[in-house]
């Protein structure tokens, strides 16, 4: 398959609409949607990554909320200790060496086991680092956090712009590049030889290694590829969150991960962007509602399980399936 | 090309393989026979790394692999098929095969291009399939497939890994027995032709002495007769080891 037929494809219209759609959201989404949006559109990245240890290399992670405030941190020390580097050229590579970092000696850990036993490891790794968050306020600032200052963009700097207007203009825009990219990156990823590898391994790990495919390499080459995903999400969402507390490093910011994915569905590609997406509206209207939101959260979850068990993008495609099907067979 | 010497696996206290001594020659197609239980599947485990020996020593062109991890064995030329089919369930049947070439080819690193770029991995994934028949079915699931197919399948991803030395563990059983001498006519072609090594685990007789150019008799863990499947088919203890037969 070369260039032009991906480009001959149905699907690339379809993402190519979506992205011209984004480019002139700005202007029809009010300030303060677009804002939520955008926290939305960060999640969406890390919860691409997420999926390529869920949906392709079948490993559960309860431990990438650690991953995801690493790239945030990795800004807000940033900005701390280096305020001459702020610079979001610079930033953005120095949060993926840091989710690098993290992500390698996590997924070192974690890889030796699978199911549950993974999924426990990378909850308890990642309950180290909140813990390391938390307690090392002289470095991190603790339970108070690190505020986030505006980022110089590609040599323009945004001192004294309220943060909306920022994130209403240029930011928007290189998110939804770092977000296209980000799509395209794991699209190609998923597909190809290496991608394949991954889901080998995932079907039957006995016989992907009796093909000559190192199993728990590959699955560390996955957690790592997983974290600068989650790791590059952070960053990018620190930016519009303005500041950055332990919280994303806890286990409950990890499980909403989780939360967002299976609520987009996880067996489609694009189900996680759209969990994301919808997750942060989800949450905000709860919120809104009642006090008990995380109730509410919870009880769509059972809902979601019992009634969309392969999430909203699932769910979708095994209507037109059925649609599909229904001609042909006399079934409805 | 392969020669194991006093191989011994023991299963906590019972002794499975005791003491096996053979060899196999390279461009050689060797059946192993034996009744149930006498470590046929155990001794396929041990060479392709699947477990560990208790003592002994495999040794594969020269070099001593007894201990040494399936990977490596793969890479050195060792491929196996499984008796109780083990194939990628959620992945199509075509990259079942094509996931196999690509390892071979040391291509499965490539994380930028899409799998089917590989064309000419592709088509020669088409090309096994068709060999095995079984090339109208590349876009199904694995799951889709009758038993003799997914058999077929099986057998194929193993061959696909280009390997020197083939362990087939029962190609035939779950296929339709019309279809059996098809199906070993298909595998052992490409084995002649490809100048493979080959050991085939099989119960049948009629199939033993129609491929194969000699039999190992396996029994309570011990090789108790070598020899051509003529040879072999006219000792009386081989025909009361394999038919129960008081001769």
């Amino acid at each position: 398959m070369g260039f032009r037929d991906v480009i001959l494809k149905p699907k690339f219209f379809v993402y190519l609409g979506c992205f011209i759609v984004l480019l002139f959201l700005p202007k029809i989404l009010p300030i303060y949607h677009l804002i939520l949006f955008e926290s939305g559109i960060t999640f969406a990245i890390m919860a691409l990554g997420f999926n390529l240890l869920l949906r392709y290399t079948g490993l559960l992670s309860f431990g990438h909320g650690a991953l995801f405030a690493t790239g945030a941190y990795a800004v807000g020390m940033m900005g701390e200790y280096f305020p001459d580097l702020y610079r979001i050229e610079i930033l953005i590579p120095v949060a993926l060496a840091g989710s690098f970092v993290v992500s390698t000696i996590f997924g070192f850990i974690c890889v030796r086991h699978t199911r549950v036993f993974f999924s426990i490891l990378a909850l308890a790794l990642s309950m180290v680092l909140f813990a390391l968050l938390v307690k090392l306020y002289n470095i991190t600032g603790g339970s108070d956090g690190i505020h986030i200052d505006l980022p110089i963009i590609f040599g323009k700097s945004f001192e004294g712009m309220k943060r909306f207007e920022f994130l209403s203009g240029v930011y928007y825009y290189l998110l939804i590049c770092v977000f296209a990219a980000a799509t395209i990156i794991m699209l190609a990823i998923v597909n190809s030889p290496f991608g394949k590898a991954l889901q080998c391994i995932r079907d039957n790990e006995v016989r992907a290694e009796m093909i000559g495919i190192r199993v728990r390499r590959y699955r560390l080459y996955s957690f790592i590829l997983s974290g600068l995903f989650t790791g590059l999400g952070g960053a990018m969402w620190s930016f519009v969150n303005g500041h950055v507390t332990p919280e994303i490093a806890e286990w409950v910011f990890s499980g909403e991960i989780v939360y967002m994915t299976l609520l987009g569905g996880f067996m489609v590609f694009e189900g996680p962007i759209i969990g994301a997406i919808l997750f942060t509206y989800l949450r905000l209207y709860a919120v809104s509602i009642t006090q008990y939101w995380m109730f509410l959260i919870g009880a769509t979850l059972i809902i979601l399980v019992l009634l969309l068990p392969e999430g909203i993008t699932g769910g979708f495609v095994k209507l037109f399936s059925k649609m599909k099907r229904a001609p042909s067979t006399g079934v409805a | 090309m392969l020669e194991v010497k006093e191989l011994v696996k023991d299963f906590g206290r019972v002794r499975i393989i005791n003491s096996a001594d053979f060899k196999v020659e390279a461009d050689e197609i060797v059946s192993l026979v034996g009744p149930n239980g006498a470590g046929k599947t155990t001794l396929v485990n041990l060479i392709s790394g699947h477990i560990l020996p208790t003592s002994g020593t495999i040794t594969f062109l020269a070099r001593n692999i007894t201990f040494a991890s399936p990977y490596k064995r793969i890479k050195m030329g060792v491929a196996r098929n499984f008796q109780i089919t083990n194939l990628f369930p959620d992945t199509s049947v075509l990259d079942n095969v094509r996931t196999c070439l690509f390892s071979v080819y040391g291509k499965i690193k490539r994380g930028v291009l899409p799998a089917s770029h590989y064309r000419s991995i592709t088509e020669e994934a088409v090309g096994i399939l068709d060999l095995f028949g079984i090339s109208g079915k590349k876009d199904l699931m694995p799951p889709s497939l009758s038993e003799g197919d997914k058999k077929i399948l099986d057998t194929a991803m193993a061959f696909a890994l280009k390997s020197k030395f083939l362990l087939l563990d029962e190609p035939t059983s779950g296929v339709a027995t019309g279809d059996k001498f098809k199906v070993m006519d298909t595998i052992v072609t490409a084995i002649r032709r490809e100048k493979m090594a080959c050991m085939i685990i099989e119960h049948d007789m009629d199939i033993v002495s129609d491929y194969s150019d000699r039999v190992l008799v396996l029994s309570d863990g011990r090789i108790i007769a070598a020899g051509s499947p003529k040879e072999i088919m006219e000792q009386d203890d081989v025909k009361e080891i394999l038919f129960g037969v008081k001769v």
